[in-house]
């Protein structure tokens, strides 16, 4: 645990005038504050650390008690308690099950390990975002692969001890995020609780590219089925297809499979398409034979002078 | 069915004074309802509403600079979007 330098934080010199602190705190607030910074984890980890120098400078004891311990505080009584503290403070993990990786309540007031040494845990006084009639939006993220997206699922999440059955819709993007209304904190003096906001994460497949409901993928194609025709197997999310390839494909040929694209996202029964390109094959390790055979087929070219 | 709730709870809840909210209706900011006399706001306006009141209170914003950054947050947001769909095109 390192020392936290409040001064810094807040860009005030020591001695500081109480109006000094208030007036950078406000500055500074304006400029980080989680609700004009929406989705920006950063901007919220900076808010905490103001709010954090703040509870300790604007408080007269408390940063009385800051500037004296200083930078030797580990030294101070107050350690020992830390040490207890440490151990009392088994957190809770909020949120289990499923692929889930993370949990946050949003606006939650964590005030870092070095706060809580010097102050402890209730000497936060929380500050106004807490008191909230409206309970608190909780922020998960979900990890699913492709396959998982193409059908419509259900899952079940271990939120705050609270088993939620949700059904995840067919289609959903990377970085989407759905809303599971009233899922959140409960609300305070009979407002409502708060929202269960959950954003996935979607792995990308190795076979294919994704474009909205759209899939690509290149296939591998020989060289005597690009010049004759024939027939390619293709990998799609439900299964193998065979397709027909017409005489004389050249390189980079797209082919659209229709249909057998991503489910579109809440639309029932309609898919995008998958669209293939084809990498044609370059045969090697040719033997004495097969020389001699493209060398009759150049030789042939050339007489003609088609090509 | 949407839950209505009595504006004279949250003037209650987050101090704020019933004017604060009717001007925040009067800019179109948040939609009031009135049911016998008694005005409510929806419960899916209340997290626009508080968010509102913070800006107020913690921020000290005017209803006007209220107004503006709604709109501003509006715009990033649909760009926020717009990123995400642009970036799953370029990162995979």
């Amino acid at each position: 645990m390192a020392f936290i330098d409040y001064y810094q934080t807040l860009g005030v010199p020591k001695n500081a005038s109480e109006k000094d602190i208030k007036n950078a705190y406000r500055k500074l607030a304006r400029k980080y504050h989680p609700d004009l910074n929406p989705n920006d984890a950063e901007a919220n980890k900076k808010f905490q650390q103001l709010n954090e120098a703040n509870e300790v400078l604007s408080d007269p004891e408390k940063r009385k008690k800051y500037d004296q311990y200083g930078e030797n505080w580990q030294h101070g009584e107050e350690y020992a308690q830390y040490e207890r503290q440490q151990q009392q403070r088994r957190q809770q993990e909020p949120f289990t099950g499923g692929h889930a990786s993370s949990f946050e309540g949003f606006g939650g007031d964590d005030f870092s390990d070095f706060f809580q040494s010097m102050f402890g845990r209730s000497g936060s006084s929380g500050g106004g975002r807490q008191a909230k009639y409206r309970g608190q939006d909780y922020n998960a993220e979900l990890q699913l692969t492709l396959k998982e997206v193409a059908e419509t699922h259900k899952q079940t999440l271990t939120v705050n001890g609270k088993n939620i059955r949700i059904t995840i819709p067919a289609g959903v993007e990377n970085g989407q995020t759905i809303k599971i209304t009233g899922h959140g904190g409960p609300g305070v003096s009979g407002g409502p609780a708060g929202d269960l906001f959950i954003t996935f994460s979607i792995a990308n497949d190795p076979r294919f590219k994704r474009e909205g409901s759209d899939l690509y993928a290149n296939v591998k194609l020989d060289l005597y089925a690009a010049v004759l025709g024939g027939e390619v197997t293709v990998d799609t999310l439900n299964g193998k297809v065979k397709i027909k390839v017409k005489p004389e494909t050249q390189n980079g040929t797209k082919c659209k499979l229709k249909g057998k694209g991503m489910p579109v996202y809440k639309k029932e029964n309609e898919f995008g398409d998958l669209y293939i390109t084809y990498d044609i094959q370059i045969p090697v390790n040719l033997t004495e034979k097969q020389k001699k055979l493209f060398e009759e087929i150049a030789g042939e070219v050339r007489k003609s002078g088609s090509q | 069915m949407t839950n209505l709730i009595a504006t004279s709870d949250i003037c209650t809840y987050h101090e704020v004074e019933y004017t604060f909210i009717s001007s925040l209706s009067e800019a179109g900011l948040v939609e009031l309802r009135v049911v016998d006399q008694t005005t409510y706001i929806l419960e899916s306006e209340l997290q626009k509403l508080e968010k509102m009141i913070r800006l107020h209170h913690e921020l000290e914003i005017n209803i006007a600079g209220i107004e503006a950054i709604t709109h501003l947050l509006e715009r990033i947001e649909q760009m926020q979007e717009e990123m995400r769909v642009l970036r799953n095109r370029v990162h995979q």
